[in-house]
């Protein structure tokens, strides 16, 4: 027995190790964001003497922090809810009516999250141009074409699993097919719609690619876009470009440690509906 | 039959809409675009040319090859990471498995660009400071020699996607019965055993979607890439994406980018079938 008790001990010390040497990136960038030029140039694996917040301040202002914040959560907020209703409605009708269309409707969805975004960004975005319509607006458009395919087959799924029963009861009280949608099935896949909104916002939140090419201009930067434009300005001032990064981060992880369990459930189930 | 044909299509139309002017339309202006020789003004139609002289272009061929090498070796490291950290977070000896997971799965929810810039800052400054002071050449300069660079992308996308097969693994082992374990225990199966004949075989769907989730995503790599060594030294780490990216938005040739574009798509086509052949194939 004691030799288990042993085991059990080293077993945890060992994979505490592995632990902190996994989320020591994140720790270095912290400790580095929080020094003058000097000591990240004399020890950047610990913390050295001058200590200052003042790098905070700087970066919040060089990234126009809440602007950007504010065009991030625009985008993300407008984009998701898009998807959500959009490929909900268009789940509910092709798991209700089967036939040649929903078979085909399902198949366009499966074939189009072949194409990866590559494929399609030089054609897409010239289309786009020739209207002269690239902005948040236009942003918010493509991404949500991007990610219905994916959102109407986890919805699909999701439907399939509510008995038609229900929808047969709220007709025979009247309701229309969006009053039933709306107010019976909808609500029913309530943790599917989690899963969808997670994932979606996950991606658009974190996306670099399209936004670069569709709203790359002063006023409308997102925070990866900014991050990107204040790192290249930071001339190796390395104090300065952590403590962007770690503003740049605090959102997702504070958002990610309050929904944990909710993340961790809707990312696995993603991969593998 | 309760929804009517009119009320059908007002529920499926939206979504057809954005999937045809956002997906289905530009893909098939795209392969028309691969014919042409156009620069984003001006297109005339010359055949299969880019398709050949993509075949000759070394800079392609070099950042095709780089994605393969790329994909193959994190595939592997991804997937062997992923399940040893779903063994350690699923021992029910440990009491730290719940902050564990945390930590493992943290790096997947941080955009491409601020990994890259994470690891730009680790590889440079960091590496450096190791270097010196364990007089360690090996730790010098690793973002300017192609070899290191190829690596360092490596690592990030290990350190990055680990914690996301993680929990492919771990939803997979859950669904073990744990009575199947104990009865081999019982009949004398070591803890080695147990996992090697009990706990793998049952685990080879969740290989399967792991090894098409991380070939798919290394496939598609462009912002680590970017962020990271931007291709450089020389182009030396520069993958597919970013070729397709900087032929489109830098040089623009259009046209040639948009040949390289479908090639990227027919090789993660048949990346999916295969996939789709494996796990039809172990279904019967």
């Amino acid at each position: 027995m004691k030799k288990k008790k042993i085991s059990k001990y080293l077993s945890i010390f060992v994979f505490s190790i592995i632990g902190l040497f996994w989320i020591y990136p994140f720790a270095i960038v912290l400790i580095n964001s929080m020094k003058g030029k000097r000591g990240v140039f004399q020890n950047p694996l610990w913390f050295t003497k001058d200590f200052s917040l003042a790098n905070f301040k700087t970066a919040f202002q060089a990234l126009d922090f809440a602007h950007s914040f504010f065009n991030s959560l625009l985008v993300t907020v407008g984009s998701v809810l898009l998807i959500t209703i959009i490929s909900a409605a268009a789940a509910y009708a092709i798991s209700r009516v089967k036939g040649p269309f929903s078979s085909i409707i399902y198949y366009i969805c499966a074939g189009t999250m072949l194409i990866p975004f590559q494929s399609i960004m030089v054609p897409l975005l010239s289309l786009f141009g020739k209207v002269n319509f690239l902005n948040r607006t236009s942003l918010i458009i493509m991404n949500t074409g991007l990610s219905v395919s994916l959102s109407i087959i986890l919805y699909y799924g999701a439907f399939q699993g509510v008995s038609k029963s229900l929808d047969e009861a709220a007709a025979l009280d009247g309701a229309y097919p969006l009053k039933t949608f709306a107010y019976v099935i909808f609500p029913a896949v309530s943790p599917m719609t989690g899963t969808v909104i997670i994932l979606n916002s996950m991606k658009i939140w974190n996306d670099y690619l399209l936004p670069s090419l569709v709203v790359n201009k002063n006023g409308m930067y997102t925070i990866p876009l900014k991050m990107y434009s204040f790192f290249g300005e930071t001339n190796s001032e390395w104090q300065l470009a952590l403590a962007g990064l770690v503003l740049s981060m605090i959102p997702i992880i504070v958002l990610f440690l309050l929904l944990q369990k909710q993340v961790m459930t809707s990312v696995t189930e993603g991969a593998i509906k | 039959m309760l929804i009517k044909k009119h009320q059908y299509w007002a529920f499926v139309l939206p979504a057809l809409l954005f999937i045809v002017f956002i997906i289905a339309l530009p893909f098939l202006i795209g392969i028309y675009y691969s014919f042409t020789d156009s620069n984003g003004l001006r297109a005339s139609f010359i055949g299969f040319k880019n398709y050949q002289i993509l075949f000759h272009d070394v800079i392609f061929l070099q950042s095709l090859w780089l994605t393969v090498k790329f994909s193959v070796v994190s595939v592997l490291l991804i997937n062997i990471f992923g399940l040893a950290f779903a063994l350690i977070v699923t021992r029910s000896d440990n009491r730290f498995n719940k902050s564990l997971r945390t930590v493992f799965f943290m790096p997947n929810l941080i955009g491409g660009i601020l990994l890259g810039f994470i690891w730009q800052f680790i590889f440079t400054s960091a590496f450096k400071a190791i270097a010196s002071s364990l007089n360690l050449n090996f730790f010098n300069g690793w973002l300017s020699d192609p070899n290191t660079g190829f690596w360092g992308i490596v690592i990030l996308f290990v350190w990055q996607m680990s914690g996301y097969i993680m929990l492919i693994y771990v939803s997979f082992l859950n669904a073990i019965p744990q009575n199947t374990i104990q009865a081999a225990r019982l009949d004398g199966a070591n803890k080695w055993q147990a996992l090697l004949f009990i706990k793998l075989p049952q685990l080879a769907p969740a290989f399967t979607i792991s090894l098409f989730l991380t070939l798919a995503n290394s496939f598609k790599l462009y912002e680590q890439n970017l962020a990271l060594t931007n291709g450089g030294p020389y182009r030396s780490t520069e993958m597919i994406s970013m070729y397709i990216y900087n032929t489109a938005f830098v040089n623009f040739q259009q046209g040639y980018a948009q040949a390289a574009g479908i090639i990227l798509f027919l090789c993660v086509t048949l990346v999916s079938f295969l996939q789709l052949a494996l796990s039809r194939r172990r279904e019967k």
